[in-house]
């Protein structure tokens, strides 16, 4: 999947532009949508919702024994203390990663991920090689992306296929003990939420 | 249905590539889109159920094809002219011929408590029957139908265990069909890596799966987890 800026102008000028533009168009002079909402929409997901959201989560359990024990046990509710939590993430699980397993989410069938914590996904989570592969050689997968775990770490890879909504709690880093809540934030990453890269 | 859409255990798609620092859309048509699919749900009832089903209905070949914005596309314009809230016409001529079924449009200055609310799937009731437990092996149904439904191929027939009971939710495989919401417990089944994928599965490894209470029954263990 290329998508070099050739490709989106040729989009822009016809084909899947065009009739995204015409439905917006109907749906507005319907009544149906308000352009100024969509642009909302956008602007909370492209700006305002994304990973931080997740790694501010995680750098309050690292950081709050307390915390982190509501967290595991109430996931939704957890986050809501942040200020977190809404569409596609309406029933939220954070899975732990301990020394005795790995946690690693994907979604199969189509592309469910948290957005209140992770914002949209990237295209590789929603392409067919992750889809594909993940759930059958994890291991081969992780390691492309640069997580070489031990050979007798479990790895458990949870398939989103209904609505719950996972979102992994990666081990804190050795070195951090000194590190405040902001500065661990700063060290978290997506795809370490996703289950896929070491911090 | 078994389509293009339920990769699951597929080989062929070659090694997942990455692009750093990947923005959020990529082109200005994908944020329309976008908001679209945010917006008009709170004018038109459209499910998430609905917009799944209608994804897996793209033929196969194009539906590994085509960007994925645009998959949704297809799936809500369909939608809004099986609802009657637009035409197969109008769509083409980019211009609306009929007056408005609907004023209630998502404002500006409610998509943040919209968004901040969600739309939880999770069922409006207190108590259904329930015949599973944490802890209890179950065997997953060996159907394959031809509509909507959230088992993926691969988990068919294999035995697992119940690991987290998620309370009561709607049932897509009968919501999708417009049969209902059949609300009931919704379970994460721990499946090992060598009952689903036999000798290559990594022993080290298990897959957590979340199905409802109808895809699952009572089974024997025949492999640990």
């Amino acid at each position: 999947m290329h998508d070099h800026h050739d490709h989106d102008y040729d989009a822009e000028e016809s084909g899947i532009a065009l009739r995204v533009k015409a439905l917006e168009q109907i749906l507005t002079d319907k009544g149906l949508v308000d352009p100024g909402a969509l642009d909302a929409f956008v602007e909370l997901f492209e700006n305002r919702i994304g990973p931080q959201c997740g790694a501010a989560v995680v750098a309050r359990a690292w950081s709050d024994e307390g915390y982190k024990a509501r967290l595991l046990d109430d996931s939704s509710a957890a986050i809501a203390e942040l200020g977190l939590g809404g569409l596609q993430g309406e029933n939220l699980v954070v899975l732990e990663n301990t020394d005795e397993v790995h946690n690693v989410v994907v979604c199969t069938l189509c592309s469910c991920y948290p957005w209140p914590v992770l914002g949209l996904p990237p295209r590789w989570y929603k392409s067919a090689p992750y889809r594909s592969r993940v759930v059958r050689e994890p291991r081969a997968v992780l390691a492309e992306f640069g997580t070489v775990l031990p050979e007798d770490r479990r790895i458990r890879v949870w398939d989103s296929s209904a609505e719950i909504r996972y979102m992994v709690l990666p081990q804190r880093p050795a070195g951090t003990a000194g590190m405040d809540e902001a500065a661990l934030a700063g060290i978290v990453t997506r795809d370490g939420m996703i289950g896929t890269a070491p911090l | 249905m078994n389509g293009a859409h339920d990769m699951g255990g597929m080989h062929g798609f070659g090694p997942v590539c990455r692009a750093p620092n990947e923005a959020v859309f990529h082109a200005e048509w994908e944020r329309r889109m976008f908001g679209i699919a945010a917006a008009v749900p709170y004018a038109v009832p459209l499910g998430d159920d609905h917009l799944r089903r209608n994804i897996e209905r793209i033929p196969a070949h194009e539906y590994l094809a085509v960007p994925y914005y645009e998959l949704w596309f297809r799936s809500i314009s369909g939608l809004l002219i099986e609802q009657g809230a637009i035409t197969e016409d109008e769509l083409a001529r980019g211009t609306a011929a009929f007056a408005p079924l609907s004023q209630d449009a998502v404002r500006p200055s409610g998509v943040a408590q919209a968004v901040r609310d969600g739309a939880s799937a999770r069922a409006e009731v207190s108590d259904v029957p329930q015949r599973l437990a944490p802890g209890d092996i179950v065997r997953v149904s060996n159907d394959h139908p031809a509509y909507h439904t959230r088992v993926p191929r691969y988990v068919r027939g294999c035995v697992g265990r119940v690991m987290i009971d998620h309370g009561i939710f709607d049932f897509p495989d009968t919501k999708a069909q417009d049969a209902g919401a059949c609300p009931q417990h919704c379970y994460s089944v721990e499946f090992t890596a060598s009952e689903i994928w036999g000798a290559d599965g990594d022993p080290t490894s298990t897959l957590a799966v979340d199905l409802w209470e109808s895809h699952l029954t009572p089974a024997e263990e025949t492999a640990p987890c």
